[in-house]
């Protein structure tokens, strides 16, 4: 099965790995802080060995997002995120993993899962069962 | 050889001898399965042009051989003297057992290897991976398209598989007698799994990933010529061959799926259903019972019906219950009520869905709501049908199966009834 793991964070400054940006990370111990990072190192070593990597990519900052939406026919660009929000999207992995129950251990393991939040999503499959 | 598919097939047939006794005279697994892979990709572009030579393993067994005393030596060049030596053996000989271990025949080596990468310390994607390279001799690159991964991410699978081999202390010798059953249930679930790969492919895209079903097919057939007396391995291959005999039937050209009752029967093969069919009476009648031997049962009453109503409903629920004894599950618990209702009506078989309620697992899973769904059609309660099939369309991570639910629902909002 294969999940897109959504990555959000509210980073002070825009900068990847981006969980090391956010105000909750900067304000921990050294030592917590060194650990933290040890781990999300250890998770994209563990994932990349065991062939569940499949991709991931870091995003630009969203400043430098736009918009698109055509209404009555006439087309609009907005400088920014289609959403406004505190956490935005900052980077995406596809895994392929065994189980949904796996899927959700990885992200558990992100460290922007503390700070913001990792979104767990299904990808679809152009196979399927008749029944 | 002129047909580039016979030479496929060839090599694909070879692959896990030369495997086998470069294993053996090595020992190392690990590298053996690189160098073999090696020697694969120099005859499948050397022979097309200079003819297969007489004897082609002795070919892969000396290229591959090279590869790796090239690859040892380069690696750890303090065994430099032990692998001078084995440079030097003839491929003959390596293909001879050694004088100290058992008699192998070429054969049992395939059993050996499949039960080697069915290993208990891999994850079953990965038993998947490394079954298809060491034993069917498909490149990574060939099984990553299969599997619609990028060939790095499947590199990584098959790399980290063997490293775990390695680390487990495996030998490649034939398991002792009373580890065997387990790694047997361990090699045909991964060969099943290949299998429903290939055979839940749709469409035209995916036409690399329905050569899944050709190549499962092919090792299970290996595999019931070297245990021929083994019932479940019988029953996996009749069951493979009655399901994939609905292949053409089971979509439509645009990819969509046709159900079991409604596809045109017509269209089922007809040579595969027989050897399916004259495989699973065989084993039924001299085998002890087995869950694979089960559901090829099923799928031979199935196909032995020449309309959907001429199904035997009854003998179909019987198997079904031996089934839920046998290797009870909840998706056999699905299939049994669809079997029950047919015999008894939907409410019956509505009855045997609700303990899989309290499974939470389960009650987050399409196919317990399209189950319900259908059976609630049956029963003429169109409304609770409708949303069953509803939910179920959320649930389901397929989209053809998304496409089929979501159309059982339409045609329940425009029947009145």
């Amino acid at each position: 099965m294969k999940y897109l793991l959504l990555i959000y964070s509210n980073p002070e400054s825009w900068e990847h790995p981006i969980f090391l940006r956010t105000p909750e990370f900067l304000a921990m111990p050294p030592d917590e802080r060194a650990e933290l990072t040890r781990q999300a190192e250890e998770l994209h070593r563990e994932i990349t060995e065991s062939g569940e990597f499949v991709v991931g990519t870091a995003l630009a900052d969203p400043v430098t997002a736009k918009t698109i939406r055509i209404r009555e026919g006439v087309p609009m660009a907005t400088d920014g995120p289609y959403l406004e929000a505190k956490e935005q999207l900052a980077g995406y992995f596809v895994i392929d993993c065994d189980s949904p129950e796996r899927a959700a251990e990885i992200a558990a393991r992100f460290p922007d899962a503390r700070f913001a939040a990792v979104e767990v999503r299904p990808i679809m499959d152009m196979s399927g069962q008749e029944m | 050889m002129s047909n580039p598919g016979e030479l496929e097939d060839l090599l694909r047939r070879l692959a896990p001898q030369v495997l086998a006794a470069l294993t053996r005279h090595y020992g190392n697994f690990e590298a053996a399965e690189d160098a073999v892979q090696e020697a694969l990709l120099a005859a499948a572009t050397q022979w097309p042009g200079s003819g297969v030579p007489d004897r082609p393993t002795g070919w892969l067994i000396t290229v591959a051989s090279r590869r790796m005393t090239d690859q040892l030596r380069s690696e750890l060049a303090s065994r430099q003297r032990e692998e001078k030596l084995a440079s030097r053996t003839p491929p003959e000989e390596l293909l001879a057992p050694a004088a100290d271990s058992e008699r192998l025949t070429g054969e049992d080596d395939t059993l050996t290897l499949l039960m080697l990468c069915c290993h208990p310390s891999l994850t079953p994607p990965s038993q998947i991976a490394l079954t298809l390279r060491a034993v069917g001799g498909l490149t990574t690159a060939e099984i990553a398209r299969a599997f619609l991964v990028p060939e790095a991410t499947m590199a990584q699978r098959i790399s980290r598989a063997k490293g775990r081999i390695k680390a487990s202390g495996a030998q490649f010798h034939l398991l002792p007698e009373d580890e065997r059953a387990d790694r047997m249930r361990s090699v045909l679930h991964a060969l099943y799994l290949v299998f429903n790969e290939g055979y839940t492919a749709t469409s035209g895209a995916h036409l690399q990933r329905g050569e899944l079903t050709g190549e499962a097919i092919r090792l299970t057939r290996t595999l019931r010529r070297l245990l021929p007396d083994d019932g479940e391995v019988a029953g996996l291959l009749a069951l493979m061959l009655l399901t994939d005999a609905r292949r053409l039937a089971r979509t439509r050209p645009d990819g969509s799926l046709i159900p079991h009752a409604e596809q045109d029967r017509g269209r089922w093969n007809r040579e595969s259903i027989n050897e399916g069919i004259t495989l699973i009476t065989d084993a039924l009648a001299r085998t002890p019972l087995g869950p694979y031997q089960l559901q090829a049962a099923i799928a031979a009453v199935h196909a032995e019906a020449e309309r959907a109503e001429d199904t035997d409903w009854p003998q179909i629920v019987g198997l079904y219950q031996l089934l839920e004894r046998l290797a009870p599950n909840p998706m056999v618990t699905l299939n049994h009520a669809v079997a029950v209702a047919m015999v008894d009506g939907p409410r019956a078989g509505l009855a045997l869905l609700e303990p899989l309620d309290c499974d939470d697992r389960l009650a987050r899973h399409h196919r317990l709501h399209a189950v319900r769904a259908h059976l609630l059609e049956m029963a003429g309660d169109h409304q609770a049908a409708r949303s069953g099939y509803q939910a179920a369309a959320r649930l389901t991570t397929s989209l053809p199966e998304q496409r089929y639910l979501r159309g059982r629902a339409a045609r329940l909002t425009t029947d009145p009834g």
